[in-house]
């Protein structure tokens, strides 16, 4: 039985210390691989994959924001407006200068991770629903100064469009190669975050967030870790920002309100705090949700009601059924999505044989 | 339980099979035409959406019934996005799927995310009153059509329209420029500042942060402290309805003051405590106002023949008419398209040249006498503008354009930018 843990030596520091140890996991990672970076963008309408292109910078801000709030225990409600960071530094050095959209990206995350770690300076004496507030308004102030500071914004309409990514003579615009692209971010931010939790860094998080007084004890520096995780949340949502400004060629500023930064927060609350793979579900979960539920209910709603009706009926219906969704999915289980999938493979790690 | 779900599902399938089973259409068309139509009925814009979506597909509906555009049906495919990003693209991307060939876009977020996409795919996409001024520059967009006076016409007509009122001169007078704060509604300044130095007028700005409920101050400044002549008003949202109640409160007389185009429905005058309180109000109207357009006859007809009641939204004359404008716009550019190409096989690139030929279109009334050309996608920036006025819209000039010259400077500069 290939899940069985027992027999799995592991007779190597690198073989514990390896991603997925057991050779079940590694093979359907390897297979989700295959499927996602293969079958699927040759085999899927270019609509889909637009749909998978929503979902792939969802995953890398859900990611991010997972880092902070999951595991370090930081409320934010300040990611749209990191995500905005970062898609206007990559804007203007884009149109100003000119570099190429690495070059861009680096910046792009680098300036949200310097933002981010000075909004997280009151971190280090409010926690909890305070330090949200006080994340909101870092939101508000970093929206406020986009929408009034022309040199930043490029203008009152506050939107900067951006040249198509490049690389070498291939210009990256159809949603296929969009796709590629954007996945090829999406596994780095994976890997690296997986990496990043099990870290000295991510254990000083973890540390954190469960009890700060007691980590501080045992010599985790408070004020270094806990600027340290706003830094690295952020550089993900100026990442994000970036790639979204790619993907559609403009960076606008109502693309990174308030709604954004809560939307991102959904996510990861439904997916489960303190996961990667509850970030990438979560993601997932509210991306395609509405499309699902709405491609749903218009193969049957021209059934029961007349097209006006249901034309008026299916955005309305949709709200409702969404968020009575995630209400269910909360009730079923409250850690989010991560945790139902655990108590799933949990059953059939025993199975048939369970006590 | 199990009894009740069995005649739930009975019931169910009984009313679904008597409602399909309605009346029948024994048309026969060449072929199918896809019109993707995005719209916001649940989201932040909720109050224009609901309203000026279902004119839009009335329209549709009535061209249909009537054998269609030159033989061929038009699907018009709609998709609500809540005013939100992600799932306008995703909207976009479906629409294509479907085979559209031109794109009714709706929300400024909406029609900047989607801008580089269209153009990419050489599909026309239309942004009536909102998205960018500088879109009106057909040689540097050449796929979005604002197709409607944009905020810089409009806030020139404001300013002609003021110094109408004022008795023809604006020398040494003050206008308050009372907006909303965001890109919106700071687009207008630059022209409304070059406009103050032309006439000699002195301009004030007042900014109301979002989400635009709190004015109260602004207001008292704009009438006891800045004591302006003339107010120009460019909110969304539920902020009209506020503007207009607090002036009111201050003694400031309504009949001095003019809206943009997304203060000017009934439901924001409704909002607002009814017609009799905004008596006096100057609203600017990209779109007829009112019942009396005989296309908004032929959509009654079409309800009566099927016998159903007309829709509720058309008493909201506002949103409604302007949802069968751009609908209307739409159907005309693919009848240009058809008329070039009678083989139906039209791309979006035939639509964008149908676009581009629509001239003296007027429907009636409802719609202006716009001249869209391959470098002018706005067609002329007209606008009327109609004044609350013994309980209901009672129209005061009509169609004109103000100080062109101005508007097509910053057009130029933007597309050198």
């Amino acid at each position: 039985m290939i899940h069985r843990e027992c027999g799995v030596l592991k007779t190597t520091y690198q073989a514990d210390m390896a991603l997925y140890p057991l050779p079940i996991a590694r093979w359907a990672v390897g297979a989700l691989a295959v499927i996602f970076v293969v079958v699927l963008p040759l085999t899927l309408h270019e609509y889909y994959l637009s749909i998978g292109n929503l979902v792939w910078i969802a995953v890398i801000g859900a990611l991010g924001l997972n880092v902070l709030v999951g595991y370090t225990g930081q409320v934010s409600i300040g990611h749209g407006a990191f995500m905005s960071v970062g898609a206007y530094t990559a804007a203007n050095l884009a149109t100003r200068l000119g570099s190429p959209w690495p070059v861009n990206l680096l910046a792009g995350g680098l300036m949200a991770a310097a933002v981010g770690a000075v909004v997280g300076i009151p971190s280090l004496r409010i926690k909890g629903l305070y330090l949200a507030i006080a994340t909101l308004a870092g939101q508000l102030i970093i929206e406020w100064t986009i929408n009034h500071v022309t040199f930043i914004s490029g203008g009152v309409q506050a939107s900067i469009e951006v040249p198509r990514p490049r690389l070498g003579p291939i210009v990256l615009s159809s949603q296929r190669q969009m796709y590629w692209f954007l996945l090829f971010f999406v596994i780095l931010a994976i890997v690296a975050t997986l990496n990043l939790v099990r870290s000295r860094i991510g254990r000083a998080f973890i540390a954190i967030r469960d009890q700060d007084i007691a980590a501080e004890i045992i010599g985790i520096n408070i004020f270094r870790y806990k600027l340290l995780a706003f830094a690295i949340s952020s550089f993900y949502a100026g990442v994000t920002g970036v790639l979204y400004t790619y993907f559609l060629g403009i960076a606008n500023y109502e693309q990174f309100q308030i709604t954004v930064s809560i939307d991102y927060l959904a996510m990861i609350i439904i997916g489960g705090l303190g996961s990667i793979l509850g970030s990438v579900l979560g993601a997932f979960f509210v991306t395609l949700l509405p499309i699902v539920i709405r491609l749903s209910m218009e193969a049957f709603g021209d059934v029961l009601f007349s097209p006006q009706t249901v034309l008026n009926l299916i955005p309305n219906l949709r709200l409702m059924l969404f968020g009575a969704l995630i209400v269910f999915f909360l009730i079923v289980e409250p850690e989010g999505l991560n945790r139902l999938w655990r108590n799933i493979r949990n059953y059939f790690r025993i199975w048939p044989f369970a006590y | 339980m199990r009894r009740f779900l069995a005649i739930v599902a009975v019931l169910t399938l009984l009313t679904g099979g008597l409602l399909a089973t309605g009346p029948t259409q024994a048309q026969q068309y060449k072929g199918e035409i896809v019109l993707g139509a995005q719209c916001d009925r649940t989201g932040a814009t909720q109050i224009v959406g609901t309203i000026l979506c279902p004119g839009f597909h009335d329209y549709i509906a009535l061209v249909n019934s009537k054998g269609g555009v030159e033989g061929y049906k038009i699907k018009a495919l709609e998709i609500d996005h809540e005013y939100k990003v992600p799932p306008a693209v995703e909207s976009y991307e479906r629409h294509k799927k479907e085979g559209a060939v031109s794109m009714s876009v709706y929300g400024t977020p909406q029609i900047y995310a989607l801008a580089a996409k269209l153009t990419e795919d050489r599909i026309p996409g239309t942004s009536p009153g909102f998205g960018s001024a500088a879109a009106a520059d057909g040689t540097r967009y050449p796929y979005i059509f604002p197709i409607a006076a944009t905020y810089w016409s409009q806030g020139a007509a404001a300013v002609d329209f003021a110094k109408k009122q004022l008795g023809g001169s604006l020398k040494g007078k003050k206008i308050a420029y009372i907006f909303y704060d965001n890109p919106a509604g700071r687009e207008p300044i630059d022209v409304l500042q070059d406009l103050a130095k032309l006439e000699g007028f002195t301009m004030k700005e007042f900014a109301v942060p979002p989400p635009g409920v709190e004015m109260g101050a602004q207001v008292l400044d704009i009438a006891q402290r800045f004591r302006a002549d003339y107010v120009i008003a460019h909110l969304f949202g539920g902020a009209p309805a506020v503007s207009i109640k607090e002036l009111k409160r201050v003694g400031y007389p309504l009949k001095k003051v003019v809206s943009f185009v997304w203060g000017s429905a009934e439901a924001n005058i409704d909002a607002a405590g009814g017609f009799p309180a905004a008596e006096g109000y100057h609203t600017m109207q990209f779109a007829g106002v009112g019942q009396d357009y005989p296309v908004l006859k032929e959509i009654r007809d079409m309800y009566q023949k099927q016998g159903k009641p007309a829709p509720k939204e058309m008493a909201s004359t506002v949103f409604y008419n302007r949802g069968v404008l751009v609908a209307a716009l739409h159907v005309e550019a693919i009848r240009n398209a058809l008329k070039a190409k009678p083989d139906g096989k039209i791309t979006g690139q035939d639509v964008k040249n149908g676009f581009e030929k629509i001239s003296n279109f007027t429907l009636g009334g409802l719609v202006p006498p716009l001249k869209i050309t391959a470098t002018d996608h706005e067609g002329g920036g007209l606008v009327q503008i109609w004044q609350v006025k013994g309980g209901k819209f009672e129209k005061e000039t009509d169609w004109y354009s103000a100080y062109t010259d101005v508007v097509a400077k910053h057009i130029k500069a933007a597309a050198a930018k």
